[in-house]
C-alpha cells in the first residue's frame, strides 16, 4: 500500500489521494494520470494490467487499485 | 439559404422524432431541439428586447451536455451570437475574455450561477437562466419572426476564443455564410447523412466541433456527445461508441493515439466505425498505421485548418500508405476554399518541385472565401495583421487571412505541413523546423507521444517524449536516420505522461517552460 501511495504521489505530485471515495469523479485522477500510472504499477509490481482492467471500477479508490494489484499478483 | 437556422428548421421537419443530440443521460429529438431553442429565444428576446442592425454577444456558460446545442441555437433564435466558455475556466480568466467581449447577457444553468453572477458583463449585461426558459406554448413566434427578418447571412453565428501567442485570447467572428459554405464541403466531401452518427470528442468551445454540430445539424444525422472521462478506460469508451452506434469520429490525434497506444483492437471492435477524420495537431503516422490496420475498410482523412477559416481549409483523404516516420500531407484546398503559398519576399510558390529535396519551396499558408472569419472581436489591431488584402489583388478589395503556418508542396501537388512561422527556429545558423524532428521520432515504437520544442534563451532543442525508456544514443541514431545532424536535439527528456490542454493536444507552451524539472 505505501508503495502504490508513493507511486501515485510521483504521478499526480500534491494530490491526497486516500480516504476519497471517487478519485475518478473527483477529478483527482484524469485520463493521462490513469495511463501513466498503469504503466508505473507494471513496473513496480511487475505485473500486467490490459486495458479490460483499466475501468473505473479499478481506479475509483486507493483500495481499489490495490485490489486490482494484488489480484494481479496471485494470477 | 441564409441562415443556420434553418439547417435545424429543415431537419425537424423531415426528421422530427430522430435524436439530434445525447448525451449519457439525455437527449433530445429534432423537433424538441427546435423547440427548446425558440423556448431560449423567446426568453432571450423577452431580457434583452429586439435589436437592430446590431449583432451581440451571448455568453453561453454551461458544462457540455444535450442541451447545450438548444442553448447555442437559442442565442441565435434572439439575435445575438453565441460565445461558448469553457465552464471550467477560471474567472479571472473568463474575464479577459469578457474585457474585450463585453456580453449583453451570459446564458446559464442553475449549477453555474454562482459563477456566472461574478463574471463582468457590459454596462447592463444581465445573466439569464436558462431554466427559466417558457414552455413550448408560449413561444413568442411574432417576436422570433420579427427578428429573424432582420438577419442577413454576414451576420455573426457565434465568436470562438483561441488563446493568443501573447497571452490575450482573439474571439474570431463567424457568420452565417461562413459556417454554412463550410458545413457544404464538410457534408459533402464526408458524406454526412441522416444515417450519419457522430462521435463528439472536442469541447463546444473549440473550433472542430463546429463541424460535428452543423454538419450534423444539415443532414438530420445524430450527434453523441462522448463523456470526457471514458477517454480514461479505452474498454468503456469502445463500449460506448459500439452501443450509441457511433459511425463517425472527428478527434484530436492525441485521442486516437489512446486507442492505439493501448493497442485496444486486441480487446474489442468498433464493427459500426466507418469514417476517421482528425484535425488540430499532426497524427503521428505509426499510431494512425495501427488503425488502419484494424479498420482496413475505413475512411481516414487529416483535416488541417485554424478557427479563422471556421474549422478547415485544406484536406488529405489518405489513399496511399505511408512509412512509420513519414509525415502524412494536409492534402488540398477544400471546395469553395482557396489557399495558396507566399515565401518571404511576397512571391507565389508554386508546386514546383526541387529535385535535389524532393519538395517545392516553402512559404505562408494564406486562405481565402467565404470559410474566412469576419476578423476578431473587438480587436481592431489583430484583426488588421491577420485578416488582409490579397497580396495578389491589387484591383478591389478582397480579404484573406495570414495563417501563420509554414508549408511547401511534395510530388503529387499536395501540401505538407512544415510548422507554425514562429516555431520555426534558428539553431546553429540553421533553419529548423521541429515538426520534423518529432515525426522522423515515428521511427521508434516504443514512443507513445512525443513533443519537440525549443529553449531559445539556451539555443537548445529538446525532445520530450513518453513511453519505453530508451538510452539518449538509441533516440539520436533513431531521429538521426532522417534529419539532418544541425536537427538532432541536445537535450532528451523522457516524461511519465504528456502534459495536454484544455483542447486535448500536447501542451507545447508548458513543455518549454517546464522541461527542465520534470
Amino acid at each position: 500500500m505505501e508503495e502504490l501511495l508513493e507511486i501515485m504521489h510521483e504521478v499526480k505530485p500534491g494530490v491526497t489521494f486516500e480516504g476519497d471515495s471517487d478519485l475518478i469523479g473527483h477529478g483527482l485522477l484524469d485520463s493521462i494520470a490513469i495511463v501513466t500510472l498503469v504503466g508505473e504499477l507494471c513496473d513496480a509490481f511487475d505485473i500486467e494490467i490490459s486495458p479490460v482492467d483499466v475501468v473505473p471500477e479499478n481506479f475509483k479508490t486507493v483500495e481499489a487499485i490495490y485490489a486490482l494489484i494484488t489480484r494481479l499478483q496471485e494470477d | 439559404m441564409k441562415n443556420v437556422l434553418e439547417y435545424l428548421e429543415h431537419s425537424a421537419g423531415l426528421y422530427s422524432d430522430k435524436v439530434a443530440i445525447a448525451d449519457v443521460e439525455n437527449r433530445l429529438t429534432y423537433k424538441e431541439l427546435k423547440e427548446q431553442a425558440q423556448c431560449i429565444g423567446s426568453l432571450l428576446i423577452e431580457k434583452l428586447g429586439v435589436t437592430f442592425g446590431m449583432t451581440n454577444p451571448v455568453a453561453v456558460l454551461m458544462d457540455k451536455c444535450a442541451f447545450s446545442l438548444a442553448a447555442f441555437m437559442g442565442v441565435v433564435y434572439s439575435g445575438n451570437f453565441y460565445v461558448v466558455i469553457d465552464a471550467e475556466m477560471p474567472v479571472e480568466r473568463i474575464n479577459t475574455i469578457f474585457e474585450a467581449l463585453l456580453p449583453v447577457a451570459v446564458l446559464t444553468d442553475t449549477a453555474h450561477m454562482d459563477k456566472a453572477k461574478k463574471l463582468k458583463l457590459s454596462e447592463g449585461g444581465i445573466v439569464v437562466g436558462i431554466e427559466d426558459a417558457p414552455k413550448a406554448s408560449d413561444i413568442q413566434s411574432d417576436k422570433l419572426n420579427q427578428v429573424r427578418c432582420n438577419m442577413i447571412d454576414t451576420d455573426p453565428v457565434y465568436a470562438l476564443f483561441t488563446s493568443g501567442s501573447t497571452g490575450v485570447p482573439k474571439g474570431a467572428v463567424v457568420s452565417h455564410r461562413n459556417v454554412i459554405s463550410y458545413t457544404t464541403w464538410y457534408t459533402d466531401t464526408f458524406g454526412i447523412d441522416s444515417d450519419t452518427v457522430f462521435g463528439n470528442q472536442t469541447p463546444f468551445y473549440f473550433s472542430m466541433s463546429v463541424s460535428d454540430v452543423y454538419s450534423s445539424l444539415s443532414s438530420g444525422a445524430t450527434l453523441q456527445i462522448i463523456p470526457k472521462s471514458l477517454f480514461s478506460f479505452p474498454i468503456k469508451l469502445m463500449e460506448f461508441m459500439n452501443e450509441r452506434k457511433i459511425n463517425t469520429i472527428y478527434w484530436v490525434p492525441s485521442a486516437l493515439c489512446i486507442i492505439a497506444n493501448w493497442k485496444m483492437f486486441q480487446y474489442a471492435s468498433l464493427p459500426h466505425l466507418k469514417k476517421v477524420l482528425f484535425a488540430g495537431e499532426v497524427m503521428p503516422t505509426r499510431q494512425l498505421n495501427y488503425w488502419i490496420e484494424n479498420l482496413p475498410d475505413a475512411t481516414f482523412a487529416n483535416l488541417f485548418g485554424p478557427t479563422e477559416t471556421t474549422d478547415i481549409c485544406t484536406y488529405y483523404v489518405v489513399n496511399r500508405s505511408f512509412a512509420d516516420d513519414e509525415p502524412l500531407p494536409m492534402g488540398n484546398a477544400c471546395n469553395n476554399c482557396s489557399v495558396f503559398v507566399l515565401d518571404e519576399a511576397g512571391q507565389l510558390v508554386t508546386p514546383e518541385i526541387d529535385t535535389e529535396t524532393g519538395y517545392s519551396r516553402e512559404g505562408e499558408l494564406y486562405a481565402r472565401g467565404s470559410f474566412v472569419a469576419m476578423g476578431y472581436y473587438g480587436n481592431r489591431e489583430k484583426t488588421e495583421a491577420a485578416f488582409v488584402q490579397n497580396p495578389l489583388n491589387d484591383k478591389y478589395p478582397e480579404l484573406v487571412y495570414k495563417t501563420g503556418d509554414l508549408v511547401k508542396y511534395n510530388q503529387y501537388g499536395e501540401l505538407v505541413y512544415i510548422t507554425r512561422k514562429d516555431f520555426q527556429i534558428k539553431h546553429m545558423g540553421y533553419r529548423i523546423e521541429l515538426g520534423e524532428v518529432e515525426a522522423a521520432a515515428g521511427a521508434l515504437s516504443g514512443i507513445k507521444a512525443c513533443a519537440a520544442v525549443f529553449d531559445a534563451e539556451k539555443d537548445k532543442i529538446v525532445f520530450v517524449y513518453e513511453g519505453r525508456k530508451y538510452d539518449d544514443k538509441e533516440i539520436i541514431d533513431g531521429i538521426g536516420k532522417r534529419v539532418p545532424h544541425y536537427m538532432l536535439p541536445n537535450v532528451i527528456v523522457r516524461i511519465k505522461s504528456m502534459p495536454h490542454n484544455q483542447n486535448g493536444k500536447i501542451d507545447r507552451k508548458w513543455l518549454t517552460a517546464n522541461y527542465e524539472t520534470v
